[in-house]
C-alpha cells in the first residue's frame, strides 16, 4: 500500500493556479524529491499534503485514508521547515518534546524518545541550550529531531537546507541520507537544488508550472530525459543545446549543425529516418566529451576538431568552452587533457548519450 | 589679518557643548519631575508646612497623618475600586482583544475593512458618548455598579488592544504556528503555547497602557457612579471644597493613586521598552 497517493490534485490561490492536476504515488519507505524552479508548485504541493493549504480538487490519501478534510495534526505527518521554526523561548529539549507534549505522551516516554532522537543527530550536549545559542546547522538538526521523535508515517521536508552555507549543506545532506537509511521512513523532500535531488532521491519528481514534467529514478531522468526542460534542469554544468537538422547519413541518421559539422547518430536512432531534414536541438552533456575515444560508452563516438575559447580549471577537472555549430559549448575534461585558449584539439562526443529534441514541443525524440 | 576659526581648541568646544546639553537635560528633568516631587512631599507635610512661605522644600519630619486620615471613612478604598475596575477590564480586554487580533491576522476575518473600522472606534471622544451611555445604563440598571464600568472600560480598550496586538502577531513567523499545527496543536493551543509567549513583550506593553487608560479615567467614573463604586480619580475631586481645599488629603490620595501604576511600570519596565520598540520597527 502506498504511504501517499495523490489523485488529480488542483490548487489555486485566488485565480492563480499553483498545482494543475497532479497524480503521484509514493510507496512506503521511499525518499521522493519534489524538485523544480521557483514557482513550479512544489512547496504548494507539499503544504497541501501537510494540510496547511486546501486543495480545490483531487484527493490525498495517506496510509490508505483520504485526508483532504483532516487537520494537519491528524494526518500522521511530521514536517521540517526551511527556517527551522524553532520556538525561541524554549530550550532544545522542550523544542523537540513539543509535539509529544501536545499529544499528551507520558513524561517518561518523552524523555526516552527525545534523548534517542538527540543521540541519532548528535545534539545530546545541546539539550539545555536555547535556539539563539545554536549555529544554523545545529538548529536544523533540532528541527529534524523534532520531526523524527514523533514516529510519523510521512516525513515532509520543505527546502530544509536552503538557509545553510555550501559546506554545511553538504554535511546535512549526508545526515539526511543516513537518517533515511536508519529510519526507513517515507520522506518527501522539496528542493530547488538539483544536486540535492540527485544525491538524496530514490525517486525524483520534476515539476514545472504546476505539473509533473517527469518522474523516475535520478539516473532515469539524467540519462533518459523526456523533455528539453528535464534535460536542462538536471546535471551540472548544464547540458549543451545546439540547434541542428536531422540528415540521412548513408547507413543511418546524423545531425547536421549550423556550421556544417555532421555528427552521426548511433544505429538505434534509425527510427528518426522519417524526419530527415527536420529542425531539431541536439543535447549533449559536458561530461560526454572526451579526448580518448576508448573512454566513451561504446561505438557511436563522433570526432570533432574544436578551437578552445575558454578554460575553467577546478582542480582535477577543467571546463573548456568552444564554439560548435555556432553555439558556445562546454565540455568537462580531466585537467591534464585541457589545453590553452586559442589551441585546437581533437574531441570525441559520445553520441550514444546525446539526446535529440523537437524544438517545437520540447519533447525528446 | 585672516579671519580664522575661534581660538578655542576643539576639545574645549566639545566640552562646552556637552556641558550645555547636560544642563538642558537636567533642567527638563527638574521641570517634569518637580510637580511629582512636590506632590509627594506635600503628602508628608503638616498643613502649616503646606502653606508656608518661603516654601518648605523638605518637611521637618515625614507626617503620615494625611494618609491615615484616608482610611477610616473608606476614602482609601476607592483606590481598591480603581484597581478592580482597571484590572478586570484590562485582563478581559487583553484576552478578547488578542483573540480578535489573531483572527484578523491569521484568518483575515472581515478583510481590511473590519480592522480599520475597529480602530476607528478609538477616534470617538469619550465625552461625546458619556451621556448616551448614562441613559443606557440607567435603562439596564448598571449605574454605580462594578460590572457596568468594567464593561465600559473593556469596550473602550478593545480597539486599542486589537490594533496593537495585530501588529505584534503579524511579526510572529507563520512557520512557528504551522509547525505547532503539524506537531499536534489545536488553534487554541497554538494561541496559548506559541502566540502568547512570542508576543509577550507586546502583551505587557499593551496591557500597561490599557490599564493606565482605565486607571486614569475620570469622565466615565464621574457620570456613571454614585456612592458604591467611587474611583480614586473621582474621590480626589471631593476634597476640593467651595471655600477651602483639603490639600493634605488631595496630595495623599493622589500619591496613593499614582503608586500602583508606578510599581507596575517599574517592574515591567524591560518588557515595556522592548514592546514599544518592537511595535515601532517592522520586519
Amino acid at each position: 500500500m502506498a504511504d501517499l497517493k495523490i489523485t488529480g490534485l488542483h490548487k489555486r490561490y485566488g485565480h492563480v493556479p499553483a498545482v494543475r492536476g497532479i497524480d503521484l504515488e509514493v510507496p512506503s519507505g521511499e525518499f521522493t524529491v519534489l524538485v523544480g524552479p521557483s514557482g513550479c508548485g512544489k512547496s504548494t504541493l507539499l503544504r497541501t499534503i501537510a494540510g496547511l493549504e486546501e486543495a480545490q480538487e483531487g484527493t490525498i490519501e495517506i496510509g490508505g485514508r483520504v485526508v483532504n478534510h483532516m487537520r494537519p495534526r491528524d494526518r500522521d505527518i511530521a514536517m521540517v521547515f526551511q527556517n527551522y521554526a524553532l520556538y525561541p523561548f524554549m530550550n532544545v529539549f522542550e523544542n523537540i518534546a513539543f509535539g509529544l507534549r501536545a499529544r499528551k505522551t507520558p513524561v517518561a516516554e518523552i524523555e526516552t524518545r527525545v534523548r534517542r532522537a538527540a543521540d541519532m543527530l548528535g545534539i545530546t550536549n545541546l539539550l539545555d541550550r536555547l535556539p539563539r545559542q545554536l549555529s544554523g546547522g545545529q538548529r536544523q538538526r533540532v528541527a529534524i529531531g523534532r520531526a523524527i521523535v514523533r514516529n510519523a508515517r510521512l516525513f515532509l521536508f520543505d527546502e530544509p537546507l536552503s538557509n545553510l552555507d555550501a559546506q554545511l549543506r553538504d554535511e546535512m545532506r549526508s545526515e539526511i541520507k543516513r537518517l533515511h537509511q536508519e529510519l526507513g521512513r517515507t520522506m518527501i523532500y522539496v528542493t530547488h537544488d538539483q544536486i540535492e535531488a540527485m544525491t538524496l532521491a530514490d525517486r525524483i519528481v520534476l515539476l514545472k508550472d504546476g505539473l509533473i514534467e517527469q518522474a523516475g529514478s535520478p539516473l532515469d531522468l539524467y540519462e533518459r530525459p523526456a523533455t528539453h526542460f528535464v534535460a536542462g534542469f538536471l546535471g551540472s554544468p548544464r547540458m549543451n543545446f545546439i540547434p541542428a537538422k536531422l540528415a540521412g547519413n548513408g547507413t543511418g541518421m546524423a545531425v547536421r549543425l549550423a556550421d556544417g559539422t555532421t555528427l552521426p547518430l548511433p544505429g538505434n536512432r534509425a527510427g528518426l529516418s522519417a524526419s530527415a531534414g527536420r529542425a531539431v536541438t541536439l543535447g549533449i552533456r559536458p561530461q560526454h566529451f572526451s579526448r580518448d575515444a576508448a573512454q566513451l560508452s561504446g561505438p557511436g563516438a563522433a570526432q570533432l576538431s574544436v578551437k578552445i575559447e575558454l578554460v575553467q580549471p577546478t582542480g582535477a577537472r577543467a571546463f573548456i568552452t568552444f564554439p560548435l555549430g555556432g553555439t558556445p559549448v562546454m565540455a568537462e575534461l580531466a585537467a591534464h587533457d585541457a589545453r590553452e585558449p586559442g589551441e585546437t584539439i581533437d574531441l570525441y562526443a559520445d553520441m550514444n548519450r546525446a539526446v535529440v529534441i523537437d524544438p517545437e514541443g520540447g519533447k525528446v525524440l | 589679518m585672516t579671519a580664522a576659526l575661534p581660538a578655542v581648541p576643539m576639545m574645549r568646544r566639545k566640552g562646552v557643548r556637552l556641558a550645555l546639553r547636560y544642563l538642558i537635560a537636567v533642567l527638563l528633568v527638574i521641570v517634569f519631575l518637580f510637580p511629582i516631587y512636590w506632590l509627594f512631599m506635600m503628602s508628608f507635610k503638616t498643613p502649616g508646612e503646606i502653606f508656608a512661605y518661603p516654601p518648605v522644600w523638605y518637611p521637618k519630619s515625614l507626617q503620615l497623618k494625611s494618609y491615615i486620615d484616608l482610611f477610616p471613612n473608606g476614602d482609601a478604598a476607592t483606590v481598591l475600586n480603581s484597581l478592580i475596575l482597571a484590572g478586570a477590564s484590562t485582563v478581559i480586554a487583553m484576552i478578547l482583544g488578542t483573540m480578535a487580533a489573531y483572527s484578523l491576522v491569521r484568518f483575515k476575518t472581515g478583510g481590511e475593512n473590519l480592522a480599520v473600522w475597529i480602530i476607528s472606534q478609538r477616534m470617538v471622544p469619550p465625552i461625546a458618548i458619556v451621556f448616551p451611555v448614562f441613559l443606557l445604563y440607567v435603562f439596564f440598571g448598571w449605574v454605580d455598579t462594578y460590572h457596568g464600568l468594567i464593561i465600559l472600560y473593556t469596550a473602550f480598550s478593545l480597539p486599542y488592544v486589537i490594533w496593537m496586538m495585530r501588529g505584534y502577531i503579524e511579526d510572529i513567523p507563520l512557520e512557528l504556528e504551522e509547525s505547532a499545527l503539524v506537531d499536534g496543536c489545536s488553534r487554541w493551543r497554538v494561541l496559548w503555547r506559541v502566540v502568547f509567549p512570542m508576543a509577550r513583550s507586546g502583551l505587557f506593553a499593551t496591557a500597561v497602557f490599557t490599564f493606565i487608560f482605565a486607571w486614569n479615567d475620570f469622565i466615565f467614573a464621574l457620570v456613571l457612579t454614585r456612592t458604591e463604586v467611587t474611583t480614586y480619580t473621582v474621590q480626589v475631586t471631593h476634597y476640593f471644597g467651595g471655600q477651602s481645599n483639603f490639600w493634605s488629603k488631595i496630595s495623599a490620595m493622589s500619591v496613593l493613586g499614582t503608586l500602583p501604576v508606578f510599581i507596575a511600570v517599574a517592574t515591567l519596565q524591560r518588557y515595556l521598552v522592548r514592546g514599544i520598540s518592537m511595535g515601532a520597527v517592522k520586519g
